[in-house]
């Protein structure tokens, strides 16, 4: 500072150096910088295309068309070996999603009970569930996919020897196998019947709030919503001669046929994945509800509001948006981490797309590419429907 | 009249509170057994610690074998931890030359000395040593494990792992991350349009995506990005992907760090005539790296955590060295003992870690009184 003030002119003059001048000087910086990565990327584009040239390798998505060659495990679309390379790519986004999916809906749920637990008055469960926490979070996600994997689901017996917790489910090292319901001709009134009922429920909510508002007589929406959701399409799957037969699992040779599986690399990653997030998201139902101030919790239950109202009226309402922006960056988080799938073999995008494909064609910046977009997509996704549900929760406030 | 009052005038001695409201009775009233569903909870959470722990605890300590040289050793039925004890070595440093170990011992020790004296409140020089470990240690560090000069053994890359690589590639990521992590915060609270938005896209872009595609990135696309002279050892380009990875996230930790410090602070600097580098320098970053601390140890832990990942790749991190050892013939059927090993060990560094950052967060919680 003191050689700034030895260095300034005694007589300022008006006119100064075109260095001195912020916007300029920000301008000239900008314009080296947009240079400066134009550069590099030219460099690594040139490197790119030459080396690709020495190799032998032509670029381009034609190779989405050629024939795979490879069986996939479990796959939600027709996919055999015959498939295209396009087929592969969309049979490892769809277990991608569905994994995701799963994942995020058992971490919630045990996320929400083990925050919940940490508040509890209850000394020793509220020490259970922080022990819960302190102990899976410290602990490296892929070691517990391993663990699950290879320690639990490898040391189950084999088909022949398998559990059957029930009739027709077997539980073996070859995975969980449950019989699958088959719907009949006449089957799609009950899914009319289902449609119905939700478009019922939510028209009963707004019609009791309305009467809420208007009068404040309560309504037992929740009750009555949950029977009609249940009981109308039982109502009409009874009536229609109960269309549905079941597929079940019979054990041929060396393996169960037929009926539903759940394969055990599934069940590892899901099991580890809604684990160890779970940890994550019950730190921040912890926090969100330690966030909203006694004050409201005292002013609820002199209003005479019993426990549970307290909880649903007015502690989770405002809870929800503090936990809302934490709870979408873990969700995106496990949609990232469902990718370490690849260490064990569960078909996701990154082990068929990125791992297999990409080795038998040796397509990287394709397929690498077309990988990172999917999960930047999925992840823009993801973050504009919480983005938009934190609105809606938002609007609540004045 | 006054002799007629019945009106006591010396008071009764307190009667001790009930017994069944203060001791452990009163306690465990309060805590345990306040009404019906919180001593169902109690009971069923006491089942259930039965029935997990006792046959832990008999299996880790009571059942278990520790010494011994092989398998056989094993007969007690429970944990055959001289599977761990055999392999220890290698777990530790991975194919490291024995004769060799003492460089990796002596590099930790220093970065040890060195992180102890930061964490220590009341030493001097913090500062000197904070430059020291940023600055000085990485070179020497480098020398002391690659070896190559001062008449030491050039150790390829490929013969480290264990636990040293996963701290090397944990360490690394971090120190190298921090500066790349500063540049791009300010660029992204920066007014200038054009570095701010290659800052948000770049920081967003390495948010997006899973570490497994970068170290996939870093391991087939990286040789294709660069002339075909320039051959990149595998161990370094794990660490490129990684430092890439890693800077956004600690742009973030940054940003935060930034945004905590009030607007005083930025116009005071400025109304002394501080130009922009100066005032970060002297005046902002200095505050602002204070509060920063606790999140870069979070990030820290993310990414100790995250370097088992690099075993995808094939690099040998402690988690991909135990288990290589579980497929060894010799010692087929111990990957519960092998697992527990690696989680106890991810564990301790863990759990140690975040305690001190909320430590540190609750001692940093006294500055601006914003928040």
């Amino acid at each position: 500072m003191q050689s700034d003030a030895k260095k300034s002119p005694s007589a300022p003059s008006t006119k100064t150096r075109f260095w001195h001048d912020p916007a300029k000087r920000a301008l000239v910086f900008q314009i080296l910088l947009v240079l400066g990565v134009f550069a590099v990327l030219w460099f690594i584009v040139q490197n790119t295309l030459h080396n690709l040239e020495s190799r032998g390798i032509t670029t381009g998505f034609a190779f989405l068309s050629q024939e795979a060659g490879f069986g996939i495990i479990q796959s939600l679309v027709e996919y055999s070996e015959s498939s295209s390379y396009g087929q592969t790519f969309l049979v490892g986004l769809l277990n991608t999603i569905l994994v995701s999916a799963l994942g995020i809906f058992f971490a919630t749920v045990l996320g929400f009970i083990i925050g919940v637990a940490r508040l509890s008055n209850n000394w020793l469960v509220a020490k259970l569930a922080s022990a819960y926490v302190e102990i899976f979070r410290n602990i490296p996600l892929l070691l517990q996919i391993f663990f699950w994997y290879f320690a639990v689901l490898r040391a189950l017996p084999s088909p022949r020897q398998s559990f059957q917790p029930f009739d027709n489910v077997f539980l073996n090292v070859r995975g969980l196998f449950m019989p699958q319901p088959m719907p009949q001709q006449g089957f799609e009134l009950v899914w009319w019947a289902l449609l119905i009922a939700i478009a019922g429920s939510v028209v009963l909510a707004r019609w009791s709030k309305k009467r809420q508002d208007a009068t404040g007589q309560l309504f037992p929406v929740y009750k009555t919503a949950l029977a009609l959701i249940i009981g109308l399409p039982l109502i009409v799957f009874w009536l229609s001669g109960s269309p549905l037969t079941w597929d079940e699992p019979a054990l041929r040779g060396f393996n169960f046929r037929g009926g539903m599986t759940i394969i055990p690399e599934l069940a590892a990653l899901l099991v580890a994945l809604s684990i160890y997030t779970a940890a994550f998201i019950a730190e921040i139902v912890r926090s969100g509800i330690q966030a909203v101030s006694k004050g409201q919790t005292e002013a609820a239950s002199a209003l005479g509001l019993s426990k549970a109202k307290v909880l649903r009226l007015v502690v989770i309402p405002q809870s929800v948006r503090v936990i809302i922006p934490p709870l979408t960056s873990q969700y995106l988080n496990l949609i990232k981490n469902s990718s370490l799938a690849t260490a064990i073999g569960y078909p996701d995008l990154v082990s068929v797309f990125a791992g297999t494909t990409l080795n038998q064609t040796g397509q990287a910046i394709e397929v690498i590419f077309m990988t990172m977009l999917v999960y930047l997509t999925l992840s823009l996704l993801v973050s504009a429907f919480m983005n938009w549900f934190n609105t809606r929760m938002a609007l609540v406030e004045r | 009249m006054s002799n007629l009052s019945k009106v006591r005038h010396d008071m009764l001695p307190n009667l001790p509170p009930p017994a069944s409201s203060v001791g452990v009775i009163g306690w465990m009233r309060a805590n345990l057994f306040s009404n019906i569903t919180n001593s169902v909870l109690t009971l069923f959470a006491l089942y259930l610690l039965y029935i997990l722990l006792t046959p832990t605890i008999s299996w880790v300590f009571i059942n278990s074998d520790w010494t011994g040289s092989s398998r056989d050793a094993c007969t007690s039925g429970g944990a055959c931890w001289v599977f761990v004890a055999n392999r220890f070595d290698q777990f530790m440093y991975g194919f490291y030359p024995e004769a060799e170990i003492w460089r990796i011992n002596l590099t930790f020790l220093l970065l040890v000395a060195q992180v102890l004296w930061l964490m220590l409140p009341n030493l001097p020089y913090k500062g000197m040593v904070a430059a020291v470990v940023l600055l000085v240690f990485p070179i020497l560090a480098y020398f002391l494990l690659y070896g190559g000069s001062f008449g030491l053994e050039v150790v390829e890359t490929h013969k480290w792992g264990g636990l040293s690589l996963t701290l090397v590639l944990a360490i690394v990521g971090i120190v190298a991350a921090l500066p790349f992590g500063v540049l791009l915060a300010l660029g992204r609270r920066s007014e200038m349009p054009i570095v701010k938005s290659f800052c948000v896209v770049y920081i967003e872009f390495w948010r997006g995506i899973p570490l497994i595609t970068v170290l996939f990135m870093a391991s087939v696309m990286l040789p294709l990005f660069v002339p075909e002279e320039m051959n990149f050892d595998k161990l370094l380009r794990a660490m490129i992907g990684i430092v890439m990875f890693q800077s956004a996230y600690m742009a973030e930790v940054v940003r935060g760090g930034l945004q905590a410090i009030p607007k005083g602070q930025y116009e005071a600097a400025q109304a002394l005539g501080l130009n922009y580098w100066k005032m970060m320098v002297f005046v902002v970053l200095p505050q602002a790296l204070k509060l920063m601390i606790p999140g870069i140890v979070n990030t820290f832990i993310a990414l100790f955590k995250d370097t088992s990942l690099v075993l995808i790749i094939g690099l040998f991190d402690l988690l991909a060295i135990v288990q290589a050892g579980l497929t060894d013939p010799k010692w087929l059927g111990f990957s519960v003992e092998g697992y527990a090993f690696v989680a106890f060990v991810f564990w301790v560094f863990c759990f140690g870690m975040s305690k001190y950052s909320q430590h540190l967060e609750n001692r940093f919680h006294t500055g601006h009184g914003s928040r």
